[in-house]
């Protein structure tokens, strides 16, 4: 099963590849990665996107937990929680589709962030199901680029999934 | 007062109590070695090779379960600790191993013997640093010495730039050290040990399973208190001989691959697994699907990811071992019926019988010497008061096998790792550390040969090591799969002709070389050898086809064994097997 698990950590250089380390030493799958400082300039939050069964997963959070600069580990999955992810998609559709695409684009509450005479570029934020709802449908306008981040989660106040 | 990075670096080694360390000097650690020179309650002992410092300075770790320290620079000093470094990780061995680097403004550059140490140890170290400010120095190697020694210890590296050698800072080092993302577990939940207690106590057929994690807590006395309390019988991994006495009466040996025939037969048929300080490795368990197969099991470590990391746990106990049973003693004597009394009498019996059937044996008859007899001889001779390191193979094997440990860290071997040319270093660790006990390295022709050069340390340092060499002429252990499952074919096993003149060898060295060929001759030689106040090798010419039995062929369920007494018709049976 998928999980997506939250790792408060020492900002200090090297954290990132003590994370990534173990689980290539381990054998264990990142799908997805996302980075970034907290409000307290010395701790980082890493957001992974893992698969695994109870037991690789009940692995991951211990060995994360074992590493000295891990200072907290949730699996968001246990929680109720809300994910985002954000796409950027550079489309160069044909005359008779670029009416298509800016409706899509509304559709989706996509933003185009960027034009020329041949392209739109648009920003989506969504959950991961949205987001590839989105890119099927432009697919066939024609996509000529496409950037993705990762996953970032946080748990709603409050509820406990039961 | 603002003093130097070196100065502080030797302030801290004080502070924490370090009298020794071992090493190697080179261009970029030239300032703390300077320092050093003056120094008289700090010694630092010269190896002959980086790999033999990291080895030593485990060696008097494990021998006296104080942190081993080390110090090398940096480049090709730096990357030859690796395998030394990895020994610790996999065994848990508290370590501080300083490492020189190059200057702070040169690092990224390929500078001359610039290695990324810090990258290269992350996956095989507990923890690593690099100080890049004197002014972090001292919290650094107070925080190194900290996390080696707390929860499931390890080895830990600082990477030393030179300029941070040379840099000033004020000297204030930190009385204690609270680190929010390191808290490891040391009690154990009261609800799960009183839980735990209840099981042991109706259990018909329970049996101990003592690791390295016994003799790292130091909870040998508690072990035994609550083994003998509830009658129950122990075995021991490899890394866990010494933990409960092997001559105790409940001692049922080592389990495992070449373990005793009634420790795994006691594991395959138990209704309770007490699993004390250990992380159910694949040497251990053979067959996972096929292991312990009536067994309820109570695990208690202090590492978590030790726990459903291999098999099904029924009571996890996370902490440290010898806090947990000691409240787990006082619980079995205050809240437990003692009930067990018949029960166990009749699983006694059991094991007993199983004693009985398949005792631990070779052929005592024969003239040539049998790597067996030497092991026990040297049992015997000591009365089993010494510290044995030993190399890896069938000599590591037959030391666990034919010696009995009654006392934790008189036993020194690389287990996890199983590094060949770790015994001889480590024992002239242990050796510095306690000058007057009786050290021996167990080693093998193939083995010694992968350190030999301490011997010129233990020489010069007059460390009287003794080194008994098993000389099969064979990598023997590898040989011995080669002849159970690759037809006998022996590629690259056959050193025959090539095993160099091991006496000539230490007298070379200004050492004592001593041999026997004939099995009259063996407790003349290791008489003699122990009656020397000098580092001596002993070259025993044993029987070249020897092997390690009882053998469970790896991917077998352990009471799939093949045993000594029936090798030809194991042989056969093996076949059926594959």
């Amino acid at each position: 099963m998928r999980h997506t698990i939250s790792v408060l950590v020492e900002n200090k250089f090297g954290v990132l590849s003590r994370i990534s380390g173990l689980f290539s030493g381990r054998g264990y799958n990142i799908e997805s990665l996302s980075v970034n400082e907290t409000t307290d300039p010395q701790v980082s939050v890493m957001t992974i996107v893992t698969t695994g069964d109870d037991w690789i997963i009940e692995q991951i959070t211990k060995q994360l937990n074992k590493l000295i600069d891990v200072i907290k580990v949730v699996d968001m999955t246990e929680l109720d929680h809300v994910e985002r992810e954000m796409v950027l998609i550079k489309v160069s559709p044909r005359q008779e589709d670029k009416a298509e695409v800016l409706r899509l684009a509304e559709i989706f509450r996509g933003r185009v962030v960027d034009s020329s005479q041949k392209t739109y570029t648009i920003e989506i934020t969504g959950e991961e199901k949205k987001i590839e709802a989105i890119v099927e449908l432009l697919r066939p306008m024609g996509i000529k680029e496409f950037v993705r981040t990762g996953k970032i989660a946080i748990a709603r106040e409050g509820i406990k999934k039961s | 007062m603002k003093i130097t990075g070196a100065e502080i670096f030797i302030e801290c080694l004080k502070k924490e109590g370090v009298k020794h360390m071992f090493g190697y000097p080179g261009g970029v650690v030239l300032n703390i070695f300077d320092r050093l020179h003056d120094e008289k309650d700090l010694q630092l002992i010269l190896t002959r090779h980086e790999q033999g410092a990291v080895h030593a300075a485990d060696g008097y770790a494990r021998a006296t379960g104080k942190p081993g320290v080390v110090l090398v620079t940096s480049g090709p000093g730096a990357t030859n600790t690796v395998t030394g470094i990895a020994t610790a990780y996999m065994d848990s061995i508290p370590m501080v191993i300083f490492t020189g680097q190059v200057p702070t403004l040169l690092i990224g550059n390929d500078a001359f013997q610039e290695a990324d140490i810090v990258g290269i140890t992350r996956p095989c170290t507990k923890h690593n640093f690099l100080v890049k400010d004197v002014e972090d120095l001292a919290q650094v190697i107070k925080e190194a010495f900290h996390i080696a020694m707390a929860g499931r210890p390890g080895p830990v590296l600082i990477d030393l730039p030179k300029d941070v050698t040379t840099h000033k800072a004020e000297f204030v080092y930190p009385e204690s050290v609270k680190l929010r993302s390191y808290n490891p577990t040391y009690e154990g939940n009261k609800y799960m040990i009183k839980q735990a207690a209840e099981m042991v106590a109706h259990a018909k057929r329970p049996v101990i399973v003592a690791g390295g994690g016994v003799v790292l807590s130091g909870a040998s006395k508690e072990l035994k208190e609550f083994a003998e309390y509830a009658d129950l019988p122990v075995t021991m991994t490899l890394m866990g001989l010494g933990g409960f006495p092997g001559s105790h009466r409940l001692s049922l040996g080592m389990l495992g691959m070449h373990g005793t025939f009634y420790a795994n037969k006691s594991i395959q048929e138990s209704d309770l697994l007490i699993a004390i300080g250990m992380r159910f490795d694949d040497r251990v368990t053979g067959k996972i699907d096929a292991f312990a197969p009536h067994a309820k099991i109570i695990h208690i470590d202090i590492d978590p990811t030790s726990i459903r990391k291999n098999v099904r746990v029924d009571i996890p106990i996370v902490g440290d071992v010898k806090k947990v049973l000691t409240v787990l003693n006082k619980v079995m004597k205050e809240e437990v019926k003692e009930q067990w009394v018949e029960v166990r009498k009749a699983w006694a019996k059991q094991l007993d019988a199983w004693r009985k059937e398949r005792p631990m044996t070779y052929d005592r008859d024969s003239e040539v010497i049998k790597p067996q007899y030497v092991v026990e001889k040297i049992y015997e001779l000591t009365k089993g008061d010494a510290i044995i390191a030993t190399e890896v193979g069938q000599n590591q094997m037959w030391a666990a096998q034919f010696f009995k440990y009654d006392k934790p860290r008189t036993w020194l071997s690389s287990g996890g790792l199983g590094t060949m040319g770790y015994g001889f270093p480590a024992a002239i660790g242990a050796q510095l550390a306690f000058p007057n006990k009786l050290v021996i390295d167990i080693a093998g022709d193939g083995s010694i040969q992968m350190n030999i050069q301490e011997l010129a340390t233990a020489v010069i340092n007059k460390l009287p090591v003794k080194v008994a060499i098993l000389n099969n002429r064979y990598l023997g252990m590898v040989r011995q799969w080669q002849e159970l499952f690759f037809q006998e074919r022996y590629a690259h096993t056959k050193l025959d002709d090539t095993v160099p003149d091991f006496v000539k060898i230490a007298e070379a060295y200004n050492a004592v070389g001593l041999r026997a060929t004939k099995k009259s001759e063996v407790e003349p030689v290791l008489k003699e050898a122990f009656s020397i106040k000098r580092p001596v090798f002993m070259d025993f010419v044993t029987d070249w086809h020897e092997k390690v039995y009882p053998m469970v062929p790896a991917g077998a369920a352990i009471d799939n064994m093949l045993f000594y007494e029936e090798t030809k018709k194991s042989e056969k049976k093996l076949k059926a097997v594959k």
